[in-house]
Parts: C-alpha cells; sequence; structure tokens
C-alpha cells in the first residue's frame, strides 16, 4: 500500500534532481574507512568528469585518514548501488550512468589501518 | 420560615459519571461517521467504544487543582534556581550540551505531542478516550512550557539555546526526532496513539528520563530535576493511556492484530532513532554519568521492554521486528554518533569534544567488546590530528536516510566495520536508508516519506550549498554556537564565574 489514507492520495517528491539548479547529488562512501561517520554528500553538475569528482571533491575530503595519502586510485575496486562496477575516468558522471541520488562505494583492499584495532 | 436546605454533594462516583460519560450525546442531524470520520480508514475495527477505560478516573475539575499545585512548586523552585546562581552547581559546563540538545530536539516533541492529542481527543468518538485525550493534550504543553522555561535561565548566561525554535525546524541532527513526531501527527488517530502513547511513552520514556532527569540529577541541574518530578506524575497516567489503547484494539476484533504488530514495529524502529542521540548524552555528554547507554538498556529495553512483551503476548503480540538489529547496535550506536556529532561540530548548534583519556577508559570498561577494538584508533587519530593543530572536521556533508533523517552513520548488524548502505527505487526515484529497519517502513508508505524534507539536501536547493547563509537561517553563531568545546565562550564563563564564586580571585 502506497500510503494509509482517507482517499487517493498522491505524495510529491522533495529531492527531484530538477529542484537543484542544474546539479545533481552524488553519495561517495570508502568502506572500512569509518573516520567518515556517513557516506559523503556531493551536488555537482552531472557533466563533471568523474576524475574530476575524484581528483577535487573526493580527494580532498579523505585527506584526513591515514591511508589517503597510499590510495593509488587506477586499483581501486568500485560499487554502484551495491554492485561492483568500473568507472570511465574520463567521462561524465551522466555518461557513467551516475543517477541523481546514487551511491558510489570504493575499496582499498590492504589499506585498514583505523578499520580495527586486530 | 423556609428551610435553607443544603444541596447533597455528589458522590465520587457519579460526579465522574456526570463530568465524563454525561458530556458525550448522540448526534441528531448527522451521522455518527460525519462526525467521526477519521476512525475508520485506518482500518481498525471497534464494536463498543465504552470498553475503553479510562483508569485513572481523573475529572477536569480535580486535573486542574492538582495541575495548579505543581506548577506553583515547579516555579518557586525554578525562581529559587535563577536568584541563588544555580547554574554554577553544574558539575562542568559541558553538561550543557546534553541540555542543548534536549531543547532542539525533544522539548518541541512536547508540543508535538499536544497539538497531536488535541487533535485525536476530537477524532476519537469513546467519551472517556476524549477526556484523556484532552488532559494529554494540556499536559503535553505544559510539559513543553515548563522545559523551555527551566532551560531558559541558562540560556541568560551560555550559547546555543537561544534559537532552539529555529533549530527544531531547520538544522540536521534534530530532524531525527521532528520527523519521528510529523510522522505520527499525519498518521490516523489509532496509528498516533501507538506512535505516542505506546512507543514513545511506554516502551522508550524510561530510556530518555534517565539519562535526562537522573543525569540532571547527577549533576547538579536542580532546574530540570524539578521539572522531571513535575512531569512524572503525568507520565504514569500517560503510559497507562497508551497501553490501554492497545489493548483496546487487540480486544475489540482479531483483525486489528495484523496492524496493530505492524505498528508496533514501524514505531519501536523510529523510537530507537531517536534513542541514538539519547545514547550519545548518555554516554559521551554527561560530565558525571548515570550509568552506560548498554546498561540503561539492559534494565529498560531487555527486562521491562521484554516483561510487556510477553504480557501482550496473549494478544498474538510478538516483540517489534527490528528488536535483533536494535541489540546488535547497542554496543556500536553511542560511538557511532558522537564521531559524527564531532566531525560535523561546525554545524551544530552545541559544542563536543575529543573524549579525555579518562572518559576513554571508562567507554572501554563499560563497551569492553566495541571500544578498544573500533573506536578507540579513530579517537586517538583525532586525537593526534588535534596535537598536530589540524583538528578533524569532515567538510564533506553527510547522506541523510529518507526515513529517520539521521546522516547514515550506522554499520551492517553483523559488521561493525562497514557503513550499512540500504537503497531502494519508488516510481524512478532512489532513496537512500540507513538500516532495513527504516527502508522497511519506506516502503510500506513511499507516497508518505517521498515528500521528506531532508535538511542536507535542502541546503543545495534552497541555499545552493551556502554553509553561511545556512547558519544565519538556522540562528546558529559561527564561532559562538558551534566547534569544540576546549577554546569556547561557554568554557571560558563557566570557569570565570566559578572561580569568582568558589575562590577570591
Amino acid at each position: 500500500m502506497p500510503v494509509v489514507s482517507l482517499k487517493e492520495y498522491v505524495g510529491v517528491p522533495r529531492d527531484l534532481v530538477l529542484n537543484f539548479n542544474g546539479k545533481q547529488l552524488v553519495y561517495v562512501s570508502w568502506d572500512n574507512h569509518l573516520l567518515f561517520a556517513a557516506p559523503f554528500l556531493l551536488c555537482l553538475p552531472p557533466e563533471t568528469r568523474f576524475g574530476e569528482l575524484v581528483d577535487g571533491p573526493l580527494a580532498a575530503l579523505v585527506q584526513p585518514d591515514p591511508d589517503a595519502a597510499a590510495i593509488d586510485w587506477t586499483q581501486v575496486e568500485w560499487l554502484k548501488s551495491n554492485e561492483p562496477w568500473t568507472p570511465d575516468f574520463s567521462r561524465s558522471l551522466a555518461d557513467n550512468g551516475i543517477g541523481h541520488k546514487d551511491q558510489l562505494r570504493f575499496r582499498t583492499p590492504g589499506l585498514d589501518t583505523l578499520r580495527d584495532a586486530a | 420560615m423556609d428551610m435553607k436546605a443544603t444541596k447533597k454533594k455528589l458522590g465520587m462516583k457519579e460526579r465522574y459519571r456526570i463530568l465524563t460519560r454525561d458530556l458525550g450525546w448522540e448526534p441528531g442531524y448527522q451521522s455518527r461517521e460525519a462526525v467521526f470520520p477519521y476512525v475508520r480508514y485506518e482500518g481498525i475495527k471497534v464494536h463498543d467504544w465504552d470498553k475503553w477505560e479510562d483508569p485513572f478516573r481523573l475529572t477536569m475539575d480535580a486535573y486542574w487543582k492538582y495541575q495548579a499545585e505543581k506548577e506553583r512548586k515547579f516555579y518557586a523552585i525554578i525562581d529559587a534556581h535563577a536568584q541563588n546562581n544555580g547554574h554554577l552547581n553544574l558539575t562542568d559546563a559541558r553538561y550543557l550540551s546534553a541540555l542543548k540538545i534536549f531543547l532542539q530536539a525533544i522539548s518541541p516533541g512536547e508540543y508535538a505531542a499536544h497539538k497531536g492529542f488535541a487533535r485525536i481527543g476530537r477524532e476519537f468518538p469513546g467519551v472517556g478516550t476524549q477526556v484523556a485525550c484532552q488532559m494529554q493534550a494540556i499536559d503535553e504543553i505544559r510539559h513543553a512550557q515548563t522545559q523551555i522555561h527551566a532551560m531558559s535561565n541558562y540560556n541568560r548566561y551560555y550559547d546555543g539555546f537561544h534559537a532552539f525554535a529555529d533549530a527544531r525546524d531547520r538544522i540536521w541532527y534534530t530532524s531525527v526526532a521532528r520527523s519521528f513526531f510529523d510522522d505520527a501527527m499525519a498518521a490516523g488517530p489509532f496509528e498516533f496513539m501507538i506512535a505516542i502513547g505506546f512507543s514513545f511513552e511506554y516502551v522508550l520514556t524510561n530510556l530518555l528520563f534517565v539519562p535526562f532527569m537522573s543525569g540532571a540529577a547527577y549533576n547538579g541541574d536542580m532546574a530540570t530535576v524539578t521539572f522531571g518530578f513535575s512531569a512524572q506524575s503525568d507520565e504514569a497516567r500517560h503510559m497507562t493511556l497508551g497501553l490501554e489503547c492497545i489493548k483496546f484494539m487487540l480486544e475489540q476484533d482479531p483483525d486489528n492484530l495484523p496492524i496493530v504488530q505492524g505498528w508496533i514495529d514501524k514505531w519501536f524502529w523510529r523510537g530507537f532513532r531517536v534513542l541514538g542521540l539519547v545514547s550519545t548524552m548518555m554516554d559521551y555528554m554527561l560530565p558525571k554519568r548515570v550509568m552506560s547507554w548498554r546498561e540503561a538498556w539492559e534494565i529498560y529495553g531487555v527486562e521491562n521492554g521484554g516483561a510487556l512483551f510477553r504480557d501482550l503476548a496473549r494478544y498474538g503480540i510478538r516483540p517489534p521486528k527490528g528488536w535483533d538489529d536494535a541489540e546488535k547496535a547497542i554496543d556500536h550506536m553511542s560511538h557511532q554518533i558522537m564521531l559524527g556529532l564531532y566531525q560535523w561540530s561546525f554545524g551544530t548548534c552545541f559544542h563536543s569534544w575529543i573524549p579525555s583519556d579518562d572518559d576513554m577508559a571508562w567507554l572501554a570498561k563499560k563497551y569492553p567488546d566495541t571500544f578498544d577494538k573500533y573506536y578507540r584508533p579513530r579517537w586517538e587519530h583525532i586525537k593526534k590530528l588535534d596535537a598536530a593543530g589540524t583538528p578533524y572536521k569532515n567538510f564533506g556533508l553527510a547522506k541523510l536516510c529518507q526515513c529517520c533523517q539521521l546522516p547514515a552513520v550506522f554499520t551492517e548488524p553483523d559488521d561493525p566495520t562497514l557503513n550499512c548502505h540500504r537503497e531502494t527505487v519508488y516510481k524512478g526515484e532512489k532513496y537512500q536508508f540507513c538500516s532495513d529497519g527504516c527502508k522497511d517502513i519506506f516502503e510500506n508508505e513511499p507516497e508518505k516519506y517521498i515528500q521528506a524534507w531532508l535538511p542536507m539536501p535542502a541546503l543545495f536547493q534552497e541555499l545552493n550549498g551556502d554553509i553561511g547563509a545556512w547558519m544565519d537561517w538556522v540562528g546558529l553563531k559561527d564561532g559562538v554556537d558551534n566547534g569544540d568545546y576546549d577554546g569556547s565562550r561557554d568554557q571560558k564563563h563557566f570557569t570565570e564565574w566559578r572561580g569568582q564564586a568558589t575562590s577570591n580571585l
């Protein structure tokens, strides 16, 4: 049931991409690196190249983690909507099929300084 | 000569009848359905409204007398607290962060509960129910008022209290409580009763009162303790009303069981997410701690909650669906939320801090399986960054859960090293969640939750990501209300004033 109501009721989504002044939301998180309490929310134009997202806001945001300097972005494993996925760094978010409010995750096997005190 | 006849006084029973049941009448020129249009669409079947007993048998005149007496005592103590610089008796001004969160997130909830009970008092047909809801509506607005008055004295001396109403509507960490009440108020009358009367008042209230009222007592906050005492006698009535409602629904018709169970599942989880803030207050923000969140959960969640659900089992009710996931989260949630509050402290109307070595030793003792293993390494690293002169700030805003609206800080139930990612697509739009519990709630009524006003996406929709403009809009004074406690104006003032009160400096 879409909603329990007295009569037919249709909601209006608040966060449609149309409301973001030509940009879109993308969520990015680094698996097992919980110094960052939650996935990052980025708001970027869909024409942004994926490489720009990584080299710009993402690389800056992950700096406080002691593993940050050791990330080899060519070796990183990516997931989109929790499925393995390979981005094209030279193409745009839109061309990479990254939709509004999509969640991207990346993994860096072997880098896990703050994961836990084993 | 006429004899003046003494009027016979009404007996208690008669008085109760006249002041409650006698107030109800059968409508003459409208159908009952037209007068009470909202009691059927949720699917709850009721055959006899008179079966809803008001267990307190309190009449309105007695109610006013009672409450007026409590009010007099309350304000006498609040005045004394203000006149005697009661704020300098606090263990430490760090304690104020817990109060600020309470004032911004929870007190407005009392006001929302007032509005809700006023509404359902009109929507329910039974007279016993109407009178009970009316009293609770007045209780709740009184709680909101007395809390605000109790804390207003701190506003004269400390930062972060001044814009609590704007913070409630606009800031991000309060939206978990705001959305809880908005969700309840947008529901039908029976669901509202489960949400507030049962889940909030009955299942969760102890977990809220222990850190807040006992926490106040432990930390020298007489104003808040006084409010707690004043409210406590009302709470007993509220809890009974919530439980009465559940039993009434279940006894009226067997078809009500699956609906009621669904609401219990939903509102337990929504309430549990609100308690996330509370767990953090208990474990991190009280300078002198009452008990750990884990210990409180054992007593009030496992023991009391367990007994309640054993009692309800005879109606066919089972413990809430999210119970096991909740249990798995207990040793993690306060740490996960505090790490978030600290790294986003540029956007909070209260101060946070890196736990001291003593604090961390206490946390390690209270959370032997989790603190040293998962959370100490992060705090130690944050300490290092601070010592190096590059204090840790996470300027990446957070992904919020579409349902509970908290930043998605929670981990997989079975893997505390991995953030929990859940998403769904509805009518071509993608939605993100912090947990299975929140995703299930969304998927049951998507048309409701797609409308959620989420503070962080809103920052980009409405203010184009301008943090300074956002601070003005939420009433946050940068460099004053927010940031680390160490070096804050609150810290400086408290030390100075207390020094003047206790020494000759």
